[in-house]
């Protein structure tokens, strides 16, 4: 019940005059609640032919029709739902990974610590673009999971060494010690006392990741390195590109999909951005604005009193 | 029900360069001993980096000595690794921190800082039952209204009411020691006095206190005896008002003159040679205050004397009152 009430009480905290977060949040859940009632918005089938190739947007079909005669808009409800599934995957992956070997490296320090981070060096220095294409040329045509696999087992190496440089500067924190000092179990100290100050780090980094796997899966598919047969706004834009579209004038069919996904991105990033800005007061502004013009209205007051 | 925390000739040493082929060492304290008895206080006197910390961590178990030994009633703290054996001498033995904002975790309500220790060693409690412990204990160390505090955040608190909350943490365990590491050096001078008379209750309710401190005025107050530590060494102890009233080694009547006092004469104030404080290690000899000491002779670079008591339960180590040869 507290934990509801402090994790309500959270939220109401952060969005409050703070924009960006609204405006992202909003954008993300819009899209987010379009792709999931996709069948209520839509009777038509994502994968059947519905129209002739390449008809322009029309009452019958909102977003026009692709090469192969589908509807659009139906692609990318249906796209989204993939594309979402595949990217909030990769995030909670990485995330969790990033999350254990930083938070246990960092903690326990010594041999563990040396070990683990050793691993997460070598996994930091391949870049990770080639790494990327690499993997999925030398897999084939990769479904979405695989996709969702590969983006999550090679993104965590960077929110590792985050987490864990936090985890440093608390573990010196003397209400650690005395957790130790009481007799609390390792496990416990690290759960119940030191996770809790990384939510807002956490968080960050899930939205973070999301957003960079939203970009990374659209380009792999884009460069066909996904599995083509599967609907989503990457292979959209690869089935857009492949077909010609851009040449024959059929705009709707590359740019529908190209703009949710900037949209997604755009909504994850002020979400992102904003996270920062709760954990790195140095970056916050919208409260100091605040604060002005509260007291500019007060010496307004004052002024026109007399 | 009194108990006996004793430490007997220890010594701690902290890695400090670790090369292919040398590992150097710094000696944070070397060869300390003395007891702590229920229901009495022991201050430990010292400038920064005397290795005052060193030591309550060692006997918090956070740390184990390298050389003597540390025994509870007879027992050796060390013997054992596991958590239970931690658990079992957390019961007896607690630590308060320097710093009140650091002590305690901002995302947790003080009931959840009391309600864990409770938790841990009265593992059959029923949660109103806690609650009800919880809400005594804020009371007792003076956080009414209890049930405000309870639900309340660190940032919510001043820094003394924190340092009462950590009071309460050590007192939630049924702590026979309390091991209070400069518990009122960051305070306001305000409130150092209330948090020191807590502390005092408790002591007469049968606590036996460590008041680590660099302010020997605060050490003869609430103290019963004093100890003087200078670079890991325990320089003189004995009664604090003899300490105080009557100091002997070179160390500590320096330290004593720095204390301003109205009645003090400028022209009483002791001396000191400008030297620096030297990094000792295991292969040190002498005296660390030779450097700074007035009447430092030669023998004082290789050789440090052992205890003489100079009154009834008041020692000094310095060649100047060593009888041995
Ligand atoms: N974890 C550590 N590693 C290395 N050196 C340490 C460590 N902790 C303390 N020291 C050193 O040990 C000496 C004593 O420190 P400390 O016990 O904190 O002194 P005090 O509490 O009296 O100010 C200092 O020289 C300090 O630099
Ligand atoms: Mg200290």
């Amino acid at each position: 019940m507290t934990f509801a009430k402090r994790f309500f009480g959270g939220l109401v905290k952060f969005y409050r005059g703070n924009p960006a977060g609204i405006i992202g949040t909003m954008i993300v859940a819009l899209i987010l609640c379009a792709c999931l009632a996709a069948p209520v918005l839509t009777d038509n089938d994502p994968n059947k032919r519905v129209a002739r190739g390449h008809q322009p947007p029309s009452a019958e079909l909102p977003f026009g029709s692709t090469r192969a005669g589908k509807d659009v808009y139906t692609q990318v409800l249906y796209g989204g739902r993939v594309s979402l599934l595949v990217a909030f995957s990769a995030a909670t992956i990485t995330t969790v990974i990033a999350l254990s070997i930083g938070v246990t490296s960092g903690y326990f320090g010594g041999r563990i610590d040396e070990v683990m981070m050793a691993i997460t060096n070598v996994m930091l220095v391949f870049p990770q673009l080639p790494l990327l294409i690499i993997l999925a040329a030398f897999l084939g045509q990769v479904g979405p999971f695989v996709i969702a696999l590969i983006l999550g087992l090679t993104s965590w190496p960077w929110g590792a060494r985050v987490m864990r440089s936090q985890t440093l500067a608390i573990r010196n924190k003397q209400f650690i010690t005395a957790a130790e000092v009481m007799g609390e179990a390792k496990w416990r100290i690290i759960v119940v006392e030191i996770i809790p100050n990384l939510v807002s780090l956490v968080a960050g980094m899930f939205v973070g990741t999301a957003l960079y796997a939203i970009g990374a899966q659209a380009g792999l598919e884009f460069l066909g390195l996904g599995d083509p047969t599967v609907v989503s706004w990457g292979t959209m834009l690869y089935w857009a590109q492949s077909s010609a579209a851009f040449f024959v004038g059929a705009w709707w069919d590359f740019v529908v999909p190209g703009t949710v996904i900037a949209l997604m991105g755009g909504g994850l990033a002020l979400i992102n951005i904003s996270i920062d800005q709760i954990s790195n007061p140095k970056l916050r502004t919208g409260r100091y604005l605040r604060i002005w013009r509260q007291l500019k209205a007060q010496v307004d007051a004052k002024r026109s009193q007399s | 029900m009194s108990a006996h925390l004793s430490v007997r000739d220890v010594s701690l040493d902290f890695t400090i360069g670790d090369t292919l082929f040398s590992t150097s060492y710094l000696r944070a304290v070397n060869r300390v001993s003395f007891d702590l008895k229920t229901g009495q206080a022991l201050a430990i006197v010292g400038e920064s980096g005397s290795g005052k910390s060193t030591i309550a961590r060692a006997l918090c178990r956070l740390y184990t000595p390298t050389q003597g030994t540390i025994t509870l009633d007879g027992q050796d703290v060390n013997s054992s690794q596991a958590l239970s054996a931690q658990r079992d001498y957390a019961q007896k033995v607690q630590m308060i921190f320097q710093d009140p904002f650091g002590s305690l975790n901002p995302v947790h309500t003080i009931r959840h800082h009391l309600r864990r220790p409770i938790k841990i060693h009265n593992p059959t409690l029923s949660v109103s039952e806690i609650d009800t412990k919880i809400l005594e204990l804020l009371d007792r160390v003076g956080l009414a209204p209890a049930e405000q505090t309870a639900n309340k955040y660190p940032y919510e608190l001043s820094g003394g009411q924190r340092q009462r909350v950590a009071i309460a943490r050590a007192l939630a365990v049924g702590a026979q020691f309390i091991l209070a590491d400069e518990p009122i050096s960051m305070l306001d001078v305000s409130i150092r006095l209330g948090i020191l008379n807590l502390m005092e209750d408790m002591k007469q309710e049968g606590i036996g206190f460590m008041y680590i401190t660099h302010d020997i005025a605060t050490a003869r107050y609430f103290a019963e005896r004093t100890a003087v530590m200078y670079v890991g060494h325990m320089v003189e102890w004995g009664e604090s008002d003899s300490v105080t009233q009557n100091p002997q080694h070179p160390y500590t009547q320096l330290l004593i003159s720095a204390v301003p006092q109205a009645e003090r004469r400028r022209s009483t104030e002791t001396k000191a040679k400008k030297g620096d404080i030297p990094m000792w290690t295991p292969q040190s000899t002498g005296c660390p205050f030779a450097g700074r000491c007035l009447h430092a002779t030669a023998k004082c670079e290789t050789h440090m004397p052992g205890p003489t008591e100079i009154a009834p339960g008041h020692f000094v180590r310095c060649v100047l009152f060593s009888t041995a040869p």
